[in-house]
């Protein structure tokens, strides 16, 4: 059977970056073919230059035997492939329907509402989705939303789907219903395009695997002609995965209580419920939960960038619950934030001036009321040769540094006042494994030296290696607590769906 | 003595009004157009100059629609092609349009001409209060009744008005359904400013029939802040200009009837307004009220890496 | 084929210093065509400008005179925009600031020289800056837009000035015209040659020297710098953004004001119509120009002197409004914003085949 489509040896820089050397794949009609690499191999580059996001400095796709020029999403809509984004393509103000409705084909200028709103209510009946149509999208869970950007493509009626992690986002008993789905559109002949870097679900799903390493298409194999670690071991290659035990954490002595603690969000809503924790020195406290049940609301009142409602922080006798980030600060405790770009980093400024961002009123640093550029900059030095930053020459702009090693300057940044407690939100998010091993690794050495962290992540992997105790949370509050060596990720998957206690 | 305060007030609205919805139409796509006071002064000299080349009204607003749409496409090439910061370069236009029509309005200053004609629509006009103050008035004033309208449709009930709207909220998702987010901004850019030119058409075509050096005198900044008072929609936008014009009503007739306040702090009246209204809305878009555009000043680019 | 713009690997140091020199040029080029079709003839325009302003010591010294309140009004948009905050409204501070400045030499019964000099300075200083306060209050407390607030306040500056100069201020023996009485010597600046410029410039170039110790050399300048790049990073790494917003924007007005008292105390000796012909919005074009340097402040300043004495003496002899020159400081800005986007990309061309 011919193939659909062929991608031959694509190329895609962007300034000082080479995203993608050259790939080459091709998808078969009907097929599950799932793209597998580590954060940073390009998989999403690719993905973009098929959706006509960005266009490719070299190399040639086919489709369907013809060459084409992918220079606008037009055009690829208008073969067929769509695409569920990672960071999703959605309006938040507008109602399911006019999000949906602007995605379909052929939409006349004065569109028949009652017509249209039939149509998309009865694909929704079709799938079982019981959704609004009226409501804002902003009031959905993310699970919810990403059906819809699902729904778009499907009304679409696309030839070759393409999701991008769509799991990240969904407990384990709403990955298989996905995979379900992803079956029936299988048997339609439909091809689909998988992303993910979990080998769990590549096993269980694929027809096809390519892995992708460093912006090259490395090799493609049947199923049947690999295994986990097989791989596993392609995917990261010589680099070793380290192996460490965690040393179980044993001090009983309590650095962090949080007592009925409840947060409000911009638009009213309870973001955080009758939230309750503890926790211990040395600990590294699990955070387990689908992102946007209120852990980023948990990691903000922690740092004072919000308030709570109701409810108490104690850190050791103090009451920290409402003094602003500074205090908070003062008290001991560190935080990664989630989005590093957006709220880490002073993008425009030099490493050396983003290291000092919250030590620059230190006598160290400073006379008087001038600063000490020389003692400034003998700081970064050290912490570049203590982190391995990789900082590029000295002045430059902090942006311009890969993820992993804008993650590591706010690691050094954070760590050097030898914080108390260190809240990490998603530390290691997008990075590639190298850079997510030493965020572990900081996190465990941290820990037996007395350091508590809070390590608030949907990476289950990650949580069950790293934490001492794992919590789950639902919808703004604490389902339970569960022991990472006894408990399966199914039943904590449950928990983090809200449909079983601990 | 209502009614006549209506009537001034529905006249010195007018001008605010077309101009605060031809800033919607820029804010909605996303972009923020500083040079709405610039674009009103382009807009009058080009409708008078129009109309007084051809002694046709109708041509004097369509100059001034025109003169505006061309001055809005360069802050358009500027802000979406070669994505400039938008404010800058709206307040490029607006020193630009002040500088431009000092010049080239030398000519015009003394000339005179036949200003729009109250027309009465028939019945509508009899009506008490309201009659004369909506339903006599002169045909600018009709169209913008109507525009308000055409434009609270476009947006709602029309596909390219729903593209629109998420090009300005979301233009990575306008992109990925297919609408060509660069097409949308400098056409919304392009006509918002034609509008805005169609309300400096009414201050030199019938608010006072004549062509003066900077005779806007800052009503395009009021309408800037009216479009945030508005939350963007153009009913309230009606209701914004109404109640600046309403305001400035009030004031001339203070300065008519001859208070003891010196004129120079009646004139700062309209400006405290608009301040206070300006913090108000601000308030109350932060409570959660229909929120600004959420695109609403960041340029857009495709090959953004994310 | 298609025109593609593609990002430059890193954008040239050489062009990004020529670029703002390249916009100027560029834009008396197209303006001259605007001068053409307005009747005047735009080389002779450019010449009787640099005649004017750079041809004789008079005419420097002119220059001089009109480059010190732009220096200090853009020094004063500046170190807002370090911030991000847009300070539309130096025209209204400066009023305010020549306000506060009058008040004193007029009404303070300060007879000593210094004493009388020191608290116009101050009063011109508090004046512009609780001005531009409003705005930073309101931005700071309410996340009200500056841009509208800062802008409007201009109007209501102006409308002031003109209530005071035409009521209660207005000199006995003026015949009537909006104007105060005249300052006493003790009120006034020194002035030199025989000119009109004033001791004023001097205190330009030293706010020039010390801004520019405090952005780049100080702790307070490092915070604005974070501010400036990023707020929400700040606020969590805990700095009072709050307070900064506020400080900043009153130290933006109060530079300002700064340039009405020198205006006032320098070379008008009363307050009247026109303390400010738009100095205000040229200092936005003069900050914009000038990015993040004082020094660059100093330099732009001094070449939109020679622009404005330049539109003076056209404005007498081609009858040009004088308003012309916004539409030149508009065209600069244009093109100013297009050479950005060229230093940061270039373009290509592209062939498209379409198939299927």
């Amino acid at each position: 059977m011919a193939d659909l489509l062929q991608i031959d040896q694509i190329r895609k820089t962007f300034p000082g970056v080479v995203a993608l050397e050259s790939v080459s794949l091709s998808i078969a009609p009907g097929e599950i073919h799932t793209l597998l690499g580590e954060n940073g191999a390009g998989k999403s580059t690719l993905m973009n230059v098929l959706t006509g996001l960005y266009r490719p400095d070299r190399g040639e796709i086919r489709f369907a035997g013809m060459p084409v020029t992918l220079s606008s999403p037009r055009d690829s809509l208008a073969l067929g492939i769509g695409m569920v984004h990672q960071h999703f393509m959605l309006v938040p103000a507008h109602s399911v329907f006019e999000n949906i409705l602007l995605a379909l084909d052929g939409v006349p200028n004065f569109f028949s509402r009652k017509a249209y709103k039939q149509k998309i209510q009865a694909m929704l009946d079709q799938f079982g989705l019981e959704l609004d149509l009226e409501a804002p999208v902003w009031k959905l869970s993310i699970g919810a939303q990403q059906w819809i950007e699902l729904i778009k493509l499907l009304m679409r009626d696309c030839r070759l789907l393409i999701l991008d992690e769509p799991t990240a986002v969904l407990t384990p008993q709403e990955s298989a219903r996905l995979f379900a789905v992803l079956a029936k559109l299988k048997a339609q002949g439909k091809s689909i395009i998988f992303i993910s870097h979990k080998m769990r679900e590549v096993m269980e799903i694929s027809d096809r695997v390519t892995i992708l390493k460093k912006g090259r298409s490395l090799v493609t194999l049947e199923r049947g002609e690999y295994d986990e670690n097989r791989l596993a071991s392609l995917m990261i290659g010589e680099d070793q995965i380290p192996e460490w035990e965690k040393r179980p954490c044993g001090s009983d002595e309590l650095v962090l209580e949080i007592k009925n603690l409840a947060v409000r969000n911009d638009r009213g809503l309870s973001d955080l419920e009758n939230f309750s924790l503890q926790l211990h020195r040395g600990e590294i406290l699990g955070i387990a939960g689908v992102a946007g049940n209120g852990q980023k609301a948990l990691a903000e009142v922690l740092t004072g960038l919000k308030e709570a409602s109701k409810g108490q922080i104690l850190a050791g006798s103090e009451d920290i619950t409402h003094s602003g980030a500074r205090s908070s600060y003062i008290a001991g405790i560190a935080h990664i934030p989630e989005d590093r770009k957006s709220i880490g980093i002073a993008p425009d400024l030099s490493v050396d001036d983003n290291l000092i961002m919250k030590s620059f009123k230190s006598k160290e640093f400073r006379r008087w009321i001038f600063q000490d550029r020389g003692a400034i900059r003998r700081n970064a030095s050290e912490k570049i040769a203590q982190f391995a930053i990789k900082a590029g020459p000295s002045g430059n702009p902090v942006r311009y540094l890969s993820g992993g090693n804008i993650q590591k300057v706010i690691i050094a940044r954070e760590l050097s006042e030898k914080p108390t407690v260190l809240v990490a939100l998603y530390p290691t998010r997008g990075l590639d494994i190298g850079s997510a091993e030493y965020v572990h690794k900081v996190m465990v050495d941290g820990a037996e030296e007395g350091m508590s962290t809070i390590l608030i992540s949907e990476d289950l992997d990650e949580l069950l290696k790293l934490s001492d105790r794992v919590a789950v949370m639902f919808r703004g509050r604490l389902v339970g607590f569960v022991d990472p060596r006894q408990t399966s990720r199914e039943a904590i998957g449950l928990m983090m769906s809200g449909e079983a206690q601990a | 003595m209502v009614e006549i305060l209506l009537d001034a007030t529905v006249r010195a609205g007018t001008p605010i009004l077309f101009a605060t919805l031809g800033a919607i139409v820029n804010e909605r796509a996303g972009i923020i157009n500083l040079g709405i006071e610039g674009l009103m002064l382009i807009g009058a000299l080009a409708g008078f100059a129009g109309t007084f080349a051809s002694g046709s009204l109708l041509v004097g607003v369509l100059a001034a629609f025109v003169a505006a749409f061309l001055a809005g496409c360069i802050h358009a090439f500027v802000t979406v092609q070669l994505r400039g910061n938008q404010i800058v370069s709206g307040l490029a236009l607006t020193m630009f349009g002040i500088g431009i029509t000092a010049l080239f309005g030398r000519g015009m200053v003394g000339q005179t001409i036949a200003g729009f004609e109250r027309i009465a629509i028939p019945g509508l006009s009899a009506l008490p209060v309201i009659g004369k103050p909506f339903f006599n008035q002169d045909l600018l004033i009709y169209t913008s009744f109507a525009l308000v309208a055409a434009l609270s449709f476009f947006f709602y009930r029309t596909r390219t008005g729903l593209a629109l709207r998420t090009v300005g909220e979301n233009p990575g998702a306008a992109d990925t359904c297919g609408v060509s987010v660069n097409r949308y901004r400098f056409l919304a850019v392009a006509v918002g400013s034609g509008i805005v030119g169609v309300g400096g058409a009414y201050l030199s075509l019938a608010s006072t029939p004549m062509w003066i050096e900077n005779m806007s005198a800052g009503r395009g900044w009021i309408a800037v802040a009216l479009v945030i008072f508005a939350s963007w929609s153009s009913p309230r936008a009606l209701a914004g200009a109404y109640l600046f014009g309403g305001i400035t009503a009030m004031q001339l007739r203070f300065q008519a009837m001859g208070t003891t306040v010196s004129a120079h702090i009646l004139q700062m009246l309209p400006y405290f307004f608009t301040i206070l209204v300006l913090v108000i809305s601000t308030l109350r878009l932060q409570k959660g009220a229909s929120q600004q555009p959420e695109g609403l000043g960041q340029p857009y680019d495709r090959e953004d890496r994310k | 084929m298609r025109v593609v713009a593609v990002k430059r690997e890193l954008s040239t140091p050489l062009f990004r210093f020529t670029a703002p020199i390249l916009s100027i040029l560029v834009a008396l080029f197209v303006a001259g065509f605007l001068l053409l079709a307005a009747g005047v003839n735009p080389l002779q325009a450019y010449m009787e400008i640099l005649q004017e302003s750079l041809g004789s010591s008079y005419g420097l010294s002119e220059t001089l005179v009109k480059t010190t309140p732009l220096i200090l009004a853009g020094l004063g948009v500046s170190v807002a925009f370090r911030m991000q905050i847009w300070n539309i409204g130096a025209e209204g501070q400066i009023y305010m600031g020549a306000c506060g400045a009058t008040w004193v030499a007029l009404f303070s019964g300060i007879e000593n020289p210094t004493l009388l000099i020191s608290a116009m300075f101050c009063a011109a200083f508090l004046a512009g800056g609780l001005w531009a306060g409003v705005a930073g209050l309101l931005r700071a407390r309410w996340q009200v837009n500056e841009v509208i607030v800062t802008l409007l306040m201009n109007y209501i500056a102006i409308l002031w000035v003109n209530y005071l100069i035409y009521g209660p201020w207005k000199d006995p023996q003026g015949f009537n015209f909006p104007l105060t009485a005249q300052f006493s010597d003790a009120a006034r600046l020194t002035q030199f040659f025989d000119t009109r410029l004033h001791s004023g410039f001097f205190l330009a170039l030293v706010c020039a020297l010390l801004l520019y110790l405090f952005m780049e050399r100080t702790v307070w300048g490092y915070e604005i710098k974070v501010i400036g790049s990023n707020l929400k990073a700040a606020k969590y790494a805990g700095m009072r953004t709050g307070v900064a917003i506020f400080v900043v924007l009153f130290l933006s007005g109060a530079i300002a004001g700064i340039a009405g008292f020198s205006e006032v105390a320098g070379l008008q000796g009363r307050l009247q119509h026109g303390i400010s012909p738009g100095y205000g919005y040229t200092a936005i074009i003069i900050a914009w120009l000038a990015k993040r340097s004082a020094l660059g402040v100093v330099i732009v300043s001094f070449l939109m002197g020679v622009l404005l004495v330049g539109g003076d003496s056209l404005q007498l002899s081609w009858q040009l409004p004088i308003a012309f020159v916004s539409a030149f400081q508009g065209l600069i800005l244009f093109f100013l914003l297009a050479s950005d986007f060229f230093i940061h990309n270039r373009l290509r061309w592209v062939r498209e085949e379409r198939h299927g």
